[in-house]
């Protein structure tokens, strides 16, 4: 009997000496692919489905502007007519090309060839208020957009 | 001279939880972007250039707010929508001693339709209550017919997709070499079917 009992107190310990090392390689893991999230969005946005996407260049030669309806919080006061959101804000459409080209300062004068505006519009919006952005960012010669998408089948969108 | 204090040491424990901690902020701020979509370049804003096109050179593509579209005024399924517009872009309808012949065209060569790829039109309207995924299907079909061709040709030419090669001509491993090569393909695939989409602004 005495002799189990021995064998019992001699029960080899799991070493957690080595878990920060693994926490740690997750943590700079996740530290070096977070992109942080520069607005909050206020309105819907859920994007379309297209398979003949382009990949967007680098993100410091992107100018985004969201349309979509608004959040369920926002729409008891702004009901639910298709907005534009720039930045953190909602705007009107002559907003637009201001926005735009206050946007355009911040970007080093040698990336302003290639600057893209991205139009994140949600699936439900209207094409009426897509065009007029379009207009307004032609009238500022702001001509390369992207119609940012999922990649996914297109077929979906019309449910 | 008194005996030294043997130096405490710090307890690494707690090093776990802190790093932990950190671990959970940024698994739960990080989002992972979408950064893809459907280029398109707008005309600059005074070009009010008049083109002349014979109407058999112009497909009219019309997306009304109920949902519907229109080819030529006929109400077609989306899903035929990419074979019309392949059809109509690929047709070469210009008689073989015109100087507008299509040697690469494969099409049916119908005199209604197009002459060739560089004067094959595509006219795509749309009304203020379209809505906005389904123009984007559309767009969706309509450069798919565009790569479905480019593809074809960057096969019979080079042994490539366009579409590959488009990837190719962006990836960082690609020498400068290789990219000037690639350039050239591209432009020439592009030449050969030129993106004419003209979206009337009301």
């Amino acid at each position: 009997m005495s002799k189990f009992n021995k064998h019992l107190e001699k029960k080899p310990q799991i070493s957690t000496a080595s878990l920060p090392d693994i926490v740690f390689m997750l943590l700079f893991f996740f530290m070096t692919v977070t992109v942080m999230k520069d607005d909050s969005l206020k309105v819907e946005n859920e994007l379309p489905n297209a398979t003949e996407v382009k990949k967007l260049e680098k993100k410091d030669r992107v100018i985004t502007i969201h349309v979509g309806r608004p959040t369920n919080e926002y729409s008891k006061v702004l009901g639910t007519e298709s907005r534009i959101q720039l930045g953190d804000k909602f705007a009107k459409l002559s907003d637009v090309a201001p926005y735009v080209l206050g946007r355009l300062t911040h970007i080093p004068e040698q990336l302003h060839p290639y600057v893209t505006v991205a139009l994140k519009v949600d699936r439900k919006a209207n094409m009426g208020l897509v065009n007029d952005i379009k207009r307004e960012l032609r009238q500022v010669g702001m001509l390369k957009i992207n119609h940012t998408t999922y990649e996914g089948d297109a077929f979906t969108n019309l449910k | 001279m008194g005996r030294r204090l043997p130096v405490p040491e710090v307890n690494a424990g707690s090093m776990a939880d802190i790093a932990f901690l950190l671990l959970i902020f940024f698994l739960v701020t990080t989002t992972i972007e979408t950064d893809s979509g459907i280029d398109r370049k707008l005309p600059p804003p005074d070009d009010i250039t008049e083109v002349t096109r014979k109407k058999k050179n112009v497909l009219s593509v019309l997306l009304d707010g109920k949902g519907q579209l229109l080819v030529q005024d006929q109400i077609t399924a989306l899903t035929d929508l990419r074979e019309t517009v392949m059809a109509f872009l690929d047709n070469g309808g210009a008689p073989s001693d015109s100087s507008d012949h299509c040697a690469y065209c494969s099409g049916k060569e119908l005199s209604s339709s197009s002459d060739n790829p560089l004067m094959a039109t595509i006219t795509m309207r749309s009304g203020r209550e379209t809505e906005y995924g389904f123009y984007i299907t559309v767009q969706n079909e309509v450069v798919a017919a565009y790569n479905t061709l480019r593809n074809r040709e960057g096969q019979r030419l080079y042994g490539l997709d366009y579409t590959d090669m488009e990837i190719a001509y962006e990836a960082s491993e690609t020498t400068e070499a290789e990219k000037t090569l690639l350039r050239k393909q591209i432009m020439h695939l592009r030449e050969m079917y030129p993106l004419n989409i003209i979206e009337p602004l009301q």
